[in-house]
């Protein structure tokens, strides 16, 4: 029953990246009747194909494709030419995501008028709000199975997760669970419960977390609407004298150049290739890129403030069982300039193997201060802080005109420096975190430093005003209307909540709107 | 112990017989590092056993882990026994011994406290071989499978169902 469509049918929807936001955009337009094109770089991988090893799953599914970074970030400084951790195959890094599943608060959506006027600082409020997008949570949830919501249960508690509660009563928290995640309690939409694994980065075995490369993207597929070609890299958009783009031009599996016809575009390949894509399709009637009138493609970088503490006891924790990232503490979510920064963060638990601890927990660290920490990995227990950063126009992906890839295209260079607020946020977090590592009886505490950027957001924004941002309330181009950005990249503000539920919620309502406008001959 | 192919069995009594010098830490041959008891060797084919025994010594002072032996270190850096790396491996570890001399010492195998060696190291470390070998050692010799039951990591666990029956929440000291 899978689709084929002609390279020169120019009635179908090309989406590039099939990611959380592009596989599930496929599949929601499948369903509604939409002739679909999918266009992804990477391959296809399923449960079975993933493996439970740090290392070997990284070079398996993870974007390893060349990038330079610079700023006073530390990533840069650790991580030169790795500055993400997304990963490159059918259904994206939601094949290594963690599940957590949070939905904005409030005031996170007004981020401008909340905040007020933060130097050096871009905020700008989102267009749209909590009540627009409730009943769109509502079906993300859904269709992630998110424990908690729905009457769904949550996730029993691991070693981790119990000396986290600990501290965390300790030191007065009272919004303490193993969260809202998209992994099954029980079993669920034909998918089985957790079983304990603790590879949940690795990519889930089991089926047990949603990823869109077991859920989403077959399922658009079994209707007949939806084509994924695998391992197509698309290399630039092309558009008509009317300025309405046409289609995409992209090297194929064996490496031949190929144009797919189109009546409309999405970008969703993460928000580093989306601007780059965009810049890439650069041409004499827009020399600044795709839908860049507001020059905004590519910038106000976010990455979410983030650090991890870990802490050595004087028993065993055993961290690594079970599932990655089940604790959760909202107690300092709400936004509070008393503390020092505007915006809040949670604490999630984390695990990682013995493998990544040695690469991650102080990248650069030498001689015994660092092999006796490692020496306490059986003790370790730890957790992630994941706050929102402040948007800057300085921070962003711009193309690097020194550095080509295997196809001559520019490589992208991410910059990205750390605002005063993401640093008193951080050093804060730091501090709470150590008070609560030490409450549950800690001999030794690590604030590790952040890691290559799992979260990565903002660099084509939504805006109210085409002068502010790049895309309208539906991720719409506000130069093109047949161009549409359906990842992360559309996000106005980072707010403090890990960011998948609501790309899956944009890119529900999208396609809605979508398949709506084609319907009225509107697009 | 060593199941690396390309620590090999010379056998114990042949070994023991070639070693032209033996360090603290290892026994130097034509042609091959062992262990003082021979309980596994490395055969070389580009790097000096002598340069290569320095460079044991090097990897696990950078990351020193009393309870992991040699032959992991060995296994981690081995891999510079080619023609391309070997020359830089060989004016590394020279720079590294004429830092041991300017402290002192006779060379960098000699310094008998590992204090010492650290700090000899220090002067080393922005040095594109420090970092070369630094960088290579956290996969090298954190990904060999073998040692972490050592720092008591289970690794794959989904071949035994993961952990739901197996203790994800068995901490019993909270
Ligand atoms: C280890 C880890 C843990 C995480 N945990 C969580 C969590 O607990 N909760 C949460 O909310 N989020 C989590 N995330 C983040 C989450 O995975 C991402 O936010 C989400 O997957 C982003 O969706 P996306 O559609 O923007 O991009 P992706 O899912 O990254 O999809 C982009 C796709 O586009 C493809 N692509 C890119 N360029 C091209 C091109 N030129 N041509 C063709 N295809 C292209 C890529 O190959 C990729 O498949 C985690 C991420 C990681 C790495
Ligand atoms: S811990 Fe649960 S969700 Fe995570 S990989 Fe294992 S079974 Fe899947």
């Amino acid at each position: 029953m899978v689709a084929k469509f002609d390279l020169n049918d120019d009635g179908v929807v090309v989406i590039v990246g099939s990611g959380a936001g592009g596989g599930v955009l496929a599949n929601e337009l499948a369903q509604k009747g939409v002739k679909v094109v999918s266009i992804e770089a990477g391959g296809r991988y399923l449960p079975d194909d993933y493996i439970n090893d740090e290392w070997a799953s990284f070079q398996q599914l993870a974007w390893t494709d060349m990038r330079t970074t610079s700023g006073n970030w530390r990533v840069a400084q650790d991580f030169p030419n790795l500055p993400t951790w997304i990963v490159k195959a059918v259904g994206g890094t939601s094949i290594h995501w963690a599940g957590a599943s949070l939905r904005f608060q409030d005031h996170e959506w007004k981020a401008r008028t909340t905040y007020g006027n933060i130097p050096d600082a871009n905020l700008l409020d989102w267009p749209i709000d909590s009540a627009e997008m409730a009943p769109w949570y509502d079906k993300a949830e859904a269709k992630l199975g998110v424990t908690r919501t729905g009457g769904r249960e949550g996730l029993p508690g691991n070693n981790n997760f119990k000396v986290f509660e600990a501290g965390a009563r300790a030191i007065g928290y009272e919004d303490v669970s193993t969260g809202h995640m998209g992994i099954n309690s029980a079993e669920y939409d034909g998918r089985m419960s957790c079983q304990q694994t603790g590879f949940c980065f690795q990519g889930c075995k089991w089926g047990a977390k949603w990823s869109a490369a077991y859920t989403d993207v077959p399922r658009g597929e079994e209707t007949g609407n939806l084509e994924v070609r695998s391992g197509c890299f698309a290399l630039r958009i092309e558009h008509d004298d009317a300025g309405r783009v046409t289609g995409v031009v992209y090297l194929d599996a064996e490496g031949k150049q190929q144009r797919q016809k189109a009546k409309l575009v999405s970008v969703a390949c993460n928000s580093i290739e989306s601007p780059r894509l965009l810049l890439n399709s650069a041409s004499s009637m827009f020399p600044d890129g795709l839908a860049n009138s507001s020059g905004q493609v590519g910038r106000n970088y976010m990455r979410h403030t983030t650090g991890s503490v870990y802490a050595v006891f004087d028993k065993p924790v055993r961290m690594w069982r079970g599932t990655t990232m089940a604790g959760y503490i909202g107690d300092e979510r709400r936004n509070d300039p008393s503390r020092g920064f505007v915006g809040g963060f949670e604490f999630e638990t984390l695990s990682l193997g013995l493998p990544f601890m040695a690469a991650f927990l102080d990248p650069g660290a030498w001689g015994r201060e660092f092999t006796s920490a490692l020496d306490g990995y059986e003790n370790m227990a730890g957790l992630w802080i994941v706050g929102e950063d402040m948007p800057r126009e300085t921070n962003r992906v711009t193309l690097n005109p020194d550095v080509k890839d295997a196809n001559g295209l520019p490589v992208p260079n991410v910059h990205f420096d750390d605002h005063p607020n993401d640093e008193a946020m951080r050093d804060y977090a730091y501090g709470k975190g150590a008070e609560l590592y030490r409450a549950a009886g800690a001999t030794r505490i690590f604030p590790t430093p952040p890691y290559p950027s799992t979260h990565n957001l903002g660099t084509n924004r939504m805006s109210e005003n085409p002068r502010d941002g790049v895309v309208n309330r539906y991720g719409q181009s506000h130069d093109i209307p047949n161009l549409f950005v359906s990842d992360g990249s559309q996000f106005t503000t980072g707010a403090a909540e890990n960011p998948t539920l609501t790309i899956v919620a944009l890119a529900i309502r999208q396609a809605d709107h979508i398949a709506g406008e084609l319907s009225k001959g509107n697009i | 112990m060593a199941k690396d192919p390309a620590l090999r069995g010379l056998t114990r009594r042949a070994l023991l017989g070639r070693a032209a010098m033996a360090s603290a830490a290892l026994a130097i041959g034509a042609g091959f590092v062992a262990a003082p008891d021979a309980a596994w060797a490395l055969e070389l084919e580009n790097i000096r056993p002598e340069t290569m025994a320095t460079l044991i010594q090097m990897a696990r002072d950078i990351y020193p882990h009393d309870r992991v032996a040699d032959s992991f270190y060995a296994v981690a850096v081995k891999g510079y026994d080619t023609p391309e790396d070997a020359p830089a491996i060989e004016a590394g570890i020279a720079a590294l011994n004429a830092a041991a001399q300017g402290a002192g010492f006779d060379d960098y195998l000699s310094v008998g406290w590992e204090s010492d060696r650290v700090a000899i190291l220090r002067t080393q470390e922005a040095s594109p071989f420090f970092q070369t070998i630094r960088g290579g050692l956290v996969t090298g010799l954190y990904n060999q499978k073998e040692i972490w039951p050592i720092f008591g990591y289970q690794g794959e666990s989904y071949s035994q169902g993961g952990y739901l029956h197996r203790g994800f929440d068995d901490i019993n000291w909270l």
